[in-house]
């Protein structure tokens, strides 16, 4: 058994002067003090990875520089999967009797440590460099690609990814930490550059500073626990070039192994937290976890199914695509918000009712899957 | 062993893709072995450049000073006649479904091969 115990999220922006490791601590910080445990508590650490500050040994570069000495600790690296991937990990951890905390950070000042440029760049490199790469790829090409495919399959529309950009903006609109402050429309998402069409700017998640962090421990600490239901994964492939055809993606296996590890079925969910790097993604994952049927996600949006009120509220601190993408960080700030709304602290963003959450992360292009259950127990 | 083809990755004009002499089975990225059986020394053939549009991306916004003299490019997924998936590019006004053909151009300081539709 295992309990999320505490969250810590800093905001995401720019934060001017900040390392990557700053970053990282101010997020552990908050965390640890979230948990209500002492440093000297936590005996193991995961970390994900900076594209500004790469290291060979970042989990170890942070635990001295945070001042911790753990019995575990090394980085992961599967892309936006990397949060839940460590978190999985840390529940196996705690489970097995490895260690009792451990303290999952990410952070990056991926936009002021280096130029746009450079971040797309680096991030391109997720291609394959004989027979991608030299064609000049960017992520949102990539996405764009499968994009062109799920629109041509299930008749999507540019106006229907649209409408994600714009739920995750109003969302984002109730949270003082969120990189966008300004309401956006789909005639604004429509009328933005082109960046890999079918993709625009405003499908598109931003470049971001920021750092996210939890403590994932054997026992609860607080009144309300969070405990760890059930996860698995689902690894298909790395390149686009080799992705399995959109009806056997890796989201589709990994929430049907984390629904048999879990008994829980979709229908016993109350709130969904889902990787968004682009409008499209957050519309297949939707689609592919059973949160809408094929070629209905956006439907339900206009409906008002994922709003806050609404009966699947869905990553009401704005997403990567509003609250912003710092790596790492980014889709760790899905969870720190479910775990807001699981112990009733989400504020002005509160649901009625989280008691059992979905979470999910993507990394690559759809290359690399992780689906979490998380269960309230009072 | 099988000799190794020479291929647009390497500079030559020509699309080059492995046939499994054990499976049957074929792959576009390069390997010493297939990843269907993990056979030794897949047969290395020549492909005809003649395929099926799988999916389109024309890429608008490039990240480095050589890619972003060519936007907008357009990237495109084909489905080979030999049975295996690449990436390359093609006519700005392709859509899923075209028949198309290679030839190749020069991108960035390379040979790409860029797929046409067959008219």
């Amino acid at each position: 058994m295992s309990f999320i115990t505490g969250v810590g999220l800093t905001s995401f922006g720019k934060h001017e002067g900040s390392s990557s490791l700053d970053l990282m601590s101010k997020a552990a910080e908050l965390a640890i003090s979230d948990a209500g445990v002492r440093r000297s508590e936590i005996d193991g650490i995961l970390c994900g990875y900076s594209t500004v500050s790469s290291h060979i040994m970042l989990a170890t570069v942070f635990a001295e520089h945070f001042g911790i000495r753990p019995s575990y600790a090394h980085a992961v690296q599967v892309g936006g999967a990397t949060g839940l991937a460590m978190t999985m990990l840390a529940h196996h951890l705690v489970d097995a009797g490895v260690a009792k905390h451990v303290l999952v950070v990410g952070g990056e000042n991926r936009l002021t440590g280096q130029s746009r440029d450079a971040s797309i760049q680096a991030l391109a490199q997720v291609g394959h460099p004989d027979y991608e790469v030299p064609l000049g790829p960017t992520i949102p090409a990539y996405y764009g690609l499968v994009a062109s495919r799920y629109m041509h399959e299930y008749g999507v529309t540019e106006e229907d990814l649209a409408e994600f950009a714009v739920l995750m903006r109003k969302h984002a609109l109730s949270h003082p930490g969120a990189q966008f402050h300004d309401p956006i429309t789909v005639a604004d998402v429509m009328a933005s550059k082109p960046v890999a069409k079918p993709l625009k700017l405003l499908d598109c998640c931003p470049v971001s500073d920021g750092g996210a962090a939890f403590v994932i421990s054997r026992e609860r600490t607080g009144d309300i626990g969070v405990r760890i239901r059930g996860c698995a994964q689902a690894h298909t492939h790395q390149h686009v070039t080799a992705a399995p055809a959109l009806s056997e993606l890796g989201a589709e296996i990994a929430i049907a192994k984390a629904k048999a590890v879990s008994s829980v079925a979709i229908s016993d969910v109350r709130y969904a937290a889902v990787y968004d790097s682009f409008t499209i993604t957050l519309a297949m994952l939707l689609e592919d976890l059973g949160l809408a049927k094929r070629g209905e996600a956006a439907a339900r949006v206009r409906a008002g199914h994922f709003n806050q009120d609404g009966e699947m509220p869905l990553n009401t601190h704005g997403g990567l695509l509003s609250y912003g993408h710092c790596g790492v960080g980014g889709a760790m700030a899905h969870l720190v918000e479910t775990h807001l709304q699981m112990t009733g602290r989400a504020g002005n963003r509160q649901v009625r009712d989280a008691s059992v959450a979905l979470l999910h992360g993507d990394g690559g292009v759809l290359s690399s899957h992780v689906s979490m259950f998380l269960e309230q127990v009072r | 062993m099988s000799g190794k083809l020479a291929d647009w990755t390497s500079g030559a004009e020509a699309i080059v893709y492995q046939s499994c002499t054990a499976c049957g089975a074929v792959q576009s990225f390069r390997r010493s072995f297939c990843a269907a059986c993990g056979a030794p020394d897949p047969q290395e053939r020549r492909a005809s450049g003649i395929g099926t549009v799988y999916a389109t991306s024309l890429v608008c916004r490039a990240a480095t000073p050589e890619t972003r003299a060519h936007v907008p490019y357009n990237m495109v997924l084909v489905d080979t006649a030999e049975g295996f998936r690449m990436m390359a590019h093609g006519e700005n006004d392709l859509a899923i479904g075209d028949k198309v053909t290679a030839r190749f151009a020069q991108f960035a300081g390379r040979v790409v091969p860029y797929f046409e539709k067959v008219r």
